[in-house]
């Protein structure tokens, strides 16, 4: 099938928008991965969670992820208290328990408020946003900081099992049906022949500000600094007072704020389902792993170039686009394990 | 101890009662549970042995499943026609696959596992000649003699006379020598590169071996439900396999039953119960099954079987070893006094820091030559230089004349260097025999076909002699049988001391021995390397200890920033002013 110039042209500014969106991904993912040794399998779940949110709130319906998260702060007070109280500071554990449920609390309060009253649509983008980014510390705080110092590999397994069980709540609290939502800004461009939806522009420069942010965060603040010297030595960074809880929350937290940001992105340019950030997140996975889950710029070159490929295979062979896009991943790890061999194995 | 020797006969006494006492719908349910159990126990071969992880396998059942499927419905073959095809095309394309993936560290072959899963179940949805979504349904039953199998009751003593087959050809393949290649690879690949183990090969074997595994169960799968479709071979499935293996202890055979049993009941039972409990439909059981691994991983993070063991307090029973093993055949020795091991001019940077600057050195058969140097003196690096674990910029290492050519961890140990580790790395869920006898793994020649037919057992029987004559001279022969893990840190350097004589070594390369060793334990090693170099083996260690060192080396070889700076006797090293100044500072 010839392809003129001018469907070159759509399909290299579209698959750019996705592959924007999965940069946004792949950086979550490096980061936790950096920070926590947690491959995190549930990054999309913050994707599909915060787009059926923001769509639900445009509708002034009750988003479901108000019970997710009340569910995730009830599980959380009775196992942190149970185990206070096996341990004899019962307490102590509560208090502390009681503290890290006083956001998210907040956080579902001021969703359930949002859906009541009528607000512009960009407003109801934050709260879901905000609603979303409330898991992450308590998903890290209840399931993975207990087993911190585990090997990667029982970490992925829990994240695997996570996800099952995220993605089937999603399923519970949102149905089966997917949503969609308009565009936060509607009008059109022409450059050089080819419409480029503004909603496009949008998430270049979206995605541009978060890698921008994230790279100002890790390289010229203090905090930053901190976060990476307790990736490096965990033991190390304890002793100047960093503790790799406060890393793990960090990582958790700006990991489900990216993922959210890039579900209401997404949900104006996609279908939404409840399982639809799962393989949005995969992909995001993919354009990780070509930047060795270590380097961002890698990541971010690997996510456009995932984003390109992808809408030009869906044009080529719409019912193979999938397959081809995660049997990428073959070549690029097998150019990966020759930059990587080693004899010297890290854990 | 009684209970537990009978319990397999009782369970495969169970196994064969079960079609003449259960219902139709039990045993349907039971033979569902016996196919999982072949890809559990494939996982616990390739996860729990291995170490290497895959969220793939039901990709390779519905490889087995379709192949079967399109060749019986539009090729008119056989299923038990299509059987060899399969065999072949998975070994073949699991070899190829394994190539690429076997050389990946740690946690991205779970990670290309993932997307394969992902990929494979949209080929099969995509591909409208095998039937797209909705798959291909009235497949053939299976025939054994001409006698098809109509029942869920017949179906079921195929598929565990199968599952019971495979465990055997396991347990066979782990208790053999290529069995423990495959378990030393969990204990890093430079321990077992050392030791003589090809880690490559022994990943791609046990890769290849699981996915013919999960293929031949998609095989059986497929005509006994008589209908495949993609969502049977779906990334959740192949999720739900590795949860199998890993809820019932990914290190044990009897696991893999144990875990798909749970899962499948525990399925069933759920799907039946919990929509009417909380009154709405939804993939409860997922819910649950998630939140039981996280549970388990919190508390049990070994599998269900191990935990259960450690709590009744099973350990491996000690095996009959052969007293009439014949003595592996042993290297000719050097005379006493021969130079065996000589370095020259090795040097190598690490960016602008020369850590070792031609460094040189002789190395005699029944000589004892210690390195020493403070810290940052480049001895380490000099060390693995000479255990082929660093390549050098420049220089040359001879052993016995002839320059090493393949100056590899493994090339080095095939010439009968034994290394010891600073760190210790041994196997602690291991017997100590067995942890040695990966020592003398290049002495044995038997594979992977010999030890699944069990015609390797004359060479075990020498190889486990040996391990055991090994673990008498180093004075540990009472321990043979315990986990390594129980020993003392001054017993496991011990054990890796015997686990390099295997190897039947004319040098042994020792890395700081006594670091750690309490006084009693440093006096023991003192006696049994000065019993090893009577025995005419070059000893070289590298080591911290001066009261240790002084009083048992014949030769000291002193670094410092990367250079030698001194040699000779004990006595001359100490007095020499150039290494008091290098330990004590200069006098200006």
């Amino acid at each position: 099938m010839p392809v003129s110039a001018y469907i070159a042209g759509f399909l290299f500014q579209d698959g750019l928008a996705s592959g924007a969106l999965y940069t946004l991904l792949a950086l979550a993912i490096t980061l936790v991965f950096a920070l926590t040794r947690v491959i995190l399998i549930p990054q999309g779940e913050f994707v599909s969670f915060a787009a059926l949110t923001y769509a639900l709130l445009i509708e002034h319906k009750t988003p479901g992820t108000i019970y997710i998260l009340l569910l995730l702060v009830a599980v959380m007070l009775a196992v942190e208290g149970a185990r206070g109280l096996w341990r004899g500071e019962a307490r102590a554990a509560l208090a502390g328990a009681l503290r890290a449920a006083v956001l998210p609390l907040l956080a579902a309060a001021l969703t359930y408020g949002a859906s009541k009253v009528a607000l512009p649509a960009i407003v109801y983008a934050v709260i879901a946003i905000i609603m979303v980014a409330a898991m992450g510390p308590l998903l890290y705080r209840l399931v993975y900081q207990p087993i911190a110092r585990a090997s990667v590999l029982v970490l992925l397994i829990v994240s695997v099992a996570l996800h099952l069980v995220l993605v089937e709540l999603g399923l519970f609290v949102f149905g089966p049906d997917g949503a969609r939502t308009e565009p936060l800004v509607a009008w059109k461009l022409t450059i050089g022949g080819v419409p480029i939806a503004a909603q496009s522009l949008v998430i270049y420069a979206v995605s541009a500000v978060v890698v921008a942010a994230l790279y100002v965060l890790s390289e010229r603040t203090l905090y930053g600094k901190a976060l990476r010297a307790a990736a490096i030595n965990p033991t190390g960074a304890r002793l100047m007072g960093v503790s790799s809880a406060m890393a793990g929350s960090t990582a958790f937290l700006l990991a489900a704020i990216i993922g959210a940001i890039s579900g209401v992105l997404a949900s104006s340019v996609t279908m939404i389902y409840y399982d639809t950030g799962f393989l949005l997140g995969l992909k995001g996975f993919v354009a990780a792993i070509m930047g060795g889950l270590a380097s961002y710029p890698l990541a971010a070159v690997g996510a456009l170039s995932l984003g390109v490929m992808e809408s030009f295979a869906a044009f080529f062979a719409s019912a193979f686009k999938e397959a081809i896009v995660f049997s990428l991943i073959i070549p690029i790890l097998f150019w990966r394990s020759l930059a990587t061999f080693r004899m010297e194995d890290e854990e | 101890m009684s209970v537990r020797r009978i319990l397999p006969f009782i369970a495969v006494a169970a196994i064969a009662l079960a079609p003449f006492v259960l219902s139709e719908y039990a045993l349907t349910i039971l033979t569902y549970i016996g196919l999982s159990s072949i890809v559990a126990l494939s996982l616990v071969l390739l996860t729990g042995k291995g170490g290497l992880s895959s969220f793939g396998q039901a990709a390779y059942v519905g490889i087995g499943a379709y192949i079967s499927a399109w060749f019986t419905l539009r090729a008119g073959l056989s299923p038990w026609q299509t059987l060899p095809l399969i065999v072949a095309v998975v070994v073949v394309g699991a070899w190829f696959g394994a190539q690429i993936t076997v050389r990946l560290s740690g946690h991205y072959l779970p990670l290309a596992t993932i997307a394969f899963g992902v990929a494979m179940y949209f080929v099969f949805g995509g591909s409208n000649f095998i039937g797209g979504m909705t798959g291909l349904s009235d497949l053939p039953r299976l025939k054994i003699f001409g006698f098809e199998l109509h029942t869920a009751g017949q179906s079921y003593v195929l598929v565990w006379a199968v599952l019971l087959a495979f465990m055997w050809g396991v347990a066979n393949i782990l208790n053999s020598r290529t069995g423990r290649a495959i378990r030393a690879l969990r204990g890093g690949v430079l321990m077992a590169e050392s030791m003589g183990v090809d880690t490559i090969k022994a990943k791609v074997q046990i890769f290849v071996i699981a996915c013919v595994m999960a293929a031949i169960t998609g095989w059986l799968y497929a005509h006994f439900q008589r209908f495949v479709s993609p969502a049977a071979f779906s990334l959740n499935q192949g999720i739900e396999y590795l949860f199998m293996a890993v809820i019932g202890g990914a290190a044990s055979i009897w696991g893999a039953i144990v875990g798909a049993g749970l899962i499948t009941s525990l399925k069933q039972v759920l799907q039946d119960y919990l929509p009417a409990l909380i009154g709405k439909t939804g993939n409860f059981e997922t819910v649950a099954f998630g939140i039981i691994i996280i549970v388990l991983f919190h508390v049990a993070p070994e599998g269900l079987v191990a935990a259960i063991q450690r709590r009744l307090g099973w350990t491996t029973r000690p095996q009959k070893l052969s007293a009439s093993a014949a003595e592996l055949t042993r290297r000719t020795g050097a005379a006493n006094g021969e130079l065996v091991f000589r370095a020259t001019n090795a040097s190598k940077a690490f960016g602008g820091v020369r850590a070792n600057r031609d460094v040189s050195l002789d190395l005699h058969a029944g000589e004892i030559l210690a390195l020493i140097g403070p810290n940052g003196a480049g001895k380490s690096t000099f060390f693995n230089l000479a255990t082929g674990v660093t390549a050098p910029d420049a220089g040359e290492f001879v052993f016995r004349g002839q320059p090493i050519k393949n100056l590899t961890p493994r090339g080095v140990a095939a010439l009968g260097i034994g290394r010891t580790f600073q760190h210790v790395r041994l196997l602690p869920d291991m017997t100590v025999i067995e942890n040695v006898a990966i020592g003398a793994h290049r002495r044995g020649r038997k594979g992977l076909f010999s030890a699944l037919l069990r015609l390797d057992r004359g060479e075990e029987a020498q190889l486990l002699a040996e391990a055991k004559r090994q673990l008498e001279r180093v004075g540990l022969g009472e321990h043979l049988w315990n986990e390594a893990g129980s020993l003392a840190l001054g017993q496991q350097r011990i054990l890796e001391i015997a686990r390099a004589l295997s190897l039947d070594p004319q040098v042994l390369l020792l890395d700081e021995p006594a670091a750690g060793l309490r006084f009693l334990e440093k006096q023991k090693l003192a006696e049994l390397l000065r019993e090893l170099r009577a025995q005419g083996i070059a000893i070289l260690l590298v080591e911290h200890d001066m009261d240790f060192v002084m009083k048992l080396a014949d030769r000291v070889v002193v670094m410092e920033f990367g250079a030698i700076i001194a040699e000779g006797t004990p006595r001359e090293v100490q007095n020499n002013p150039r290494v008091l100044e290098a330990y004590l500072g200069g006098a200006e």
